[in-house]
C-alpha cells in the first residue's frame, strides 16, 4: 500500500518534471517553430540566477519563481534580438545557431561562475510513509507544473494577448494587417518561453548539484518530449510527458534508473516511427 | 567527363602528397594524426549531409561504435586486421538498419535529427553504466565510465608484434584519408551520386522519376556511418584507449560544426573544417583566458548568421570575384541550392 503510494507519486513527479523541462521549448516550438537548444542552458542560467541571489540573501522561493524567469527571460530577448530574428521560418539554422549560443552559455558560465558543483539545499523537508521516506519538495514540483499548465492555458485561451500571439503564429500577415506587429509578438513569445525555461532551471535547481554542463542533461528529454507531441502545445506537452514519465518511472522501479532512461529514449524512437509527427497530429487534433 | 575526372584524381594526389610532406614539418605528427582522422569524421558527415541532405546529429554514435568494435575485437582477437574490418562494417551495418527505419519511415529533418540524437544518447547511457564486470563481451570488459585500455593495436596484418605507431601511423591515416576522400568523389561521381544529389535537391521528383528513395538514402547512411567507424576506429588506435565521451552530444556537435565551418556540399571543406577547428581548439586548449567552449559556440553562431555556406564555397567565390571571371553568374543558382537544401 505505502508502496503503491510512492510510486503513484514518483510518477507524477517524473511526469511533472517532464512537463516543466519542456515547456519553455514547447511555448517557442508550438508557436514559432523554432527548435531553441540552448533551452538547457537557459534552465542552468535560471539554476544559478537562483543560487547567486539566494546568497545574496533573497528568500528562496522569490528567487526561484521570480528572479530567475526574469533574469533568463531577459538574456532570452537579447538572443532573440541578436540570433534568432534573423533566421525565423528557417528551421535546420535555427537549431545550429541556437546549438552554438548553448556551447557559448556553457562557456560563459565556467569563466564566470568555474568549473564546480554548487547547489542549494532542498526548502522543503521530507516526510516518511510508512516504511519510506518521500521528499516534501517533490510535491513542491507537482504544483508549479500544475500551475504552470494552468496558466498556459489561461493565457493562450483566455487572455487577449493570448489571442493574437496565437493568431500571429497561424498568418503573421493576417496580424500585421490587423494592426499588430509580429515582430514584437516573436520577441514578446521567445521572451515568455525563456523565462518559463528559466523558471524549470530555478525550480529544478535544489535536486541537483549544479555545473555549467547541467543544462545538456536537460535538453535532450525536453527536445523529445516537445518533438513527440507535435504540433499542438498543451495537449501534445501533457500527452507525451504523460508517456514518458509512466515508461521511465516503470523501468526505473523494475529494473534500474538507467534503464528509466534508456526505456524513454527508446519509447520514443518507437513513438516517432509509430507518428512522424508527433501524438497530437493523430490524437487530440486541432486542440491548443 | 572521363578526362575531367581523371584529372580530378590527379590534382587531388598532387595536393594530398604536398600536404603530407609539409605538414610534419609544421605540427608534430602525433597532433597532426588526430587532426586527420577528425578530417575523415567530418568527410563522413559532410557526404550524408553535404551531398545527401541527411541531419544527422548523431555522427558520434558511429564514431564510437567502430573505436568500441576495434577496441572489443582487437582484445579478443589480438591481432588488428579482422578488428579493424569490423569497426567499419559494425557501424556501417548499424547505420543501415537506423537508416532503413527512419527512411523507410518517412522521417525528415527535425524528426530525423531527434532519433539520431536519441540512439547517440541511448548509446553513451548504456555505456556508461556498464561499469560493473559482468558487462562484457568475450573477453573485454565494457568499463563504463572508465573506457576500456589496453588492447593491441594496430600492427602489420599477419604479424601482432609489428606495431604500427608514430610517424607510420600518421601517414597511414593520411594516405587512409586520401583513399576515402578518393573513394567519395568516385562514389559522388558515379550514378548513385548523382541520384543522391536529386534527392537532396528534390526528393519528391526523384520518387516521381522511379528512384527508390528510401533505399537510395538508406545507403549512403550507411556508407557515412562506415567511414566514421574507420575514424573511430583509427581514433582509438590513437589514443590507445575508448571512452564513452566518444558517443557525447558535444562530439556530435563539433563534427556538425566542422561542416558548415568548412562548407556543406563540398568534399574537402568538412576536412579543412575538422582539421583547421580541430587544431585551433588544440591551441586554444593552452591558454587559459577564455574558455574552449565559449568560443566553439560564438563560431558556430557567427557561421550560420554570416556565412551560411562555409569557408571553402566563399573563399571560392572570392577568388572567382577577384579574378574578375563574372561570367559564371553562380550567385542565385548557389543560394537556391542551399534552400532547398534546409527546406
Amino acid at each position: 500500500m505505502d508502496l503503491s503510494f510512492v510510486i503513484l507519486i514518483e510518477m507524477l513527479y517524473a511526469v511533472a518534471t517532464l512537463v516543466l523541462i519542456s515547456a519553455g521549448l514547447a511555448v517557442v516550438f508550438g508557436m514559432m517553430k523554432v527548435i531553441n537548444l540552448a533551452h538547457g542552458e537557459f534552465m542552468m542560467l535560471g539554476g544559478y540566477a537562483t543560487i547567486t541571489a539566494t546568497s545574496l540573501g533573497v528568500n528562496v522561493f522569490v528567487a526561484m519563481l521570480v528572479i530567475a524567469p526574469l533574469i533568463v527571460g531577459l538574456i532570452g530577448l537579447v538572443v532573440e534580438r541578436l540570433v534568432i530574428r534573423h533566421l525565423y521560418g528557417r528551421l535546420v539554422d535555427t537549431m545550429l545557431a541556437t546549438w552554438g549560443l548553448s556551447l557559448f552559455f556553457i562557456g560563459a558560465a565556467t569563466m564566470i561562475f568555474g568549473n564546480t558543483t554548487t547547489g542549494i539545499s532542498t526548502p522543503i523537508p521530507g516526510f516518511a510513509v510508512g516504511a519510506y521516506q518521500i521528499n516534501g519538495y517533490n510535491f513542491f514540483i507537482i504544483l508549479v507544473a500544475i500551475a504552470l499548465v494552468l496558466a498556459l492555458l489561461a493565457v493562450l485561451k483566455g487572455s487577449r494577448a493570448g489571442l493574437i500571439a496565437r493568431g500571429a503564429m497561424q498568418r503573421s500577415d493576417m496580424a500585421a494587417a490587423l494592426g499588430y506587429s509580429p515582430d514584437r509578438i516573436y520577441m514578446a513569445t521567445f521572451f515568455c518561453g525563456s523565462a518559463l525555461s528559466g523558471l524549470a532551471g530555478a525550480v529544478l535547481a535544489p535536486l541537483v548539484g549544479l555545473v555549467p554542463t547541467s543544462g545538456g542533461a536537460y535538453i535532450a528529454k525536453s527536445f523529445i518530449t516537445v518533438i513527440a507531441g507535435g504540433p499542438a502545445l498543451i495537449a501534445g506537452l501533457i500527452s507525451s510527458a504523460t508517456s514518458f514519465g509512466i515508461v521511465s518511472q516503470i523501468f526505473t522501479f523494475a529494473v534500474s534508473p538507467v534503464m528509466g532512461e534508456v526505456a524513454l529514449l527508446v519509447a520514443a524512437v518507437i513513438l516517432l516511427r509509430l507518428m512522424p509527427q508527433g501524438i497530437t497530429s493523430r490524437f487530440f487534433k486541432g486542440k491548443l | 567527363m572521363h578526362r575531367s575526372a581523371k584529372q580530378e584524381t590527379l590534382t587531388t594526389l598532387t595536393v594530398a602528397a604536398g600536404l603530407i610532406w609539409l605538414m610534419p614539418m609544421l605540427i608534430g605528427t602525433y597532433t597532426l594524426t588526430v587532426l586527420v582522422i577528425y578530417g575523415m569524421l567530418g568527410l563522413s558527415l559532410g557526404l550524408i549531409w553535404g551531398f545527401g541532405g541527411i541531419l544527422c546529429f548523431g555522427q558520434a554514435a558511429f564514431f564510437g561504435l567502430g573505436a568500441y568494435t576495434y577496441a572489443i575485437a582487437a582484445i579478443n582477437i589480438g591481432e588488428s586486421t579482422l578488428p579493424m574490418l569490423l569497426a567499419v562494417l559494425v557501424p556501417a551495418g548499424f547505420a543501415l538498419l537506423l537508416g532503413a527505419m527512419m527512411f523507410y519511415g518517412r522521417l525528415t529533418d527535425v524528426y530525423l535529427g531527434v532519433i539520431t540524437l536519441v540512439v547517440t544518447l541511448i548509446l553513451f547511457k548504456f555505456i556508461n553504466s556498464t561499469a560493473a564486470p559482468h558487462y562484457k563481451i568475450g573477453s573485454a570488459r565494457l568499463g563504463g565510465f572508465n573506457g576500456i585500455p589496453g588492447f593491441q593495436t594496430l600492427n602489420v596484418p599477419g604479424d601482432p608484434d609489428a606495431y604500427i605507431w608514430g610517424d607510420a601511423y600518421f601517414y597511414l591515416c593520411a594516405l587512409t584519408l586520401v583513399l576515402v576522400y578518393l573513394l567519395v568523389s568516385w562514389l559522388l561521381r558515379s550514378s548513385f551520386g548523382r541520384v543522391a544529389l536529386g534527392i537532396r535537391e528534390n526528393e519528391t521528383r526523384m520518387s516521381l522519376m522511379g528512384y527508390d528513395v528510401a533505399a537510395r538514402k538508406t545507403v549512403l547512411f550507411a556508407i557515412g556511418g562506415g567511414i566514421a567507424g574507420l575514424a573511430g576506429a583509427l581514433f582509438a588506435n590513437w589514443g590507445e584507449i575508448v571512452t564513452p565521451g566518444l558517443f557525447s552530444l558535444g562530439q556530435s556537435a563539433e563534427i556538425i560544426i566542422w561542416c558548415i565551418v568548412g562548407g556543406l556540399g563540398t568534399r574537402f571543406g568538412p576536412v579543412l573544417g575538422a582539421a583547421g577547428l580541430a587544431y585551433m581548439k588544440f591551441l586554444l586548449g593552452q591558454q587559459s583566458l577564455v574558455d574552449n567552449t565559449l568560443i566553439t559556440g560564438l563560431i558556430l553562431v557567427l557561421f550560420v548568421l554570416f556565412l551560411p555556406k562555409g569557408l571553402l564555397p566563399a573563399l571560392t567565390q572570392l577568388w572567382r570575384a577577384s579574378i574578375g571571371r563574372s561570367r559564371f553568374g553562380r550567385k542565385p543558382q548557389n543560394r537556391r541550392m542551399r534552400r532547398s537544401n534546409h527546406g
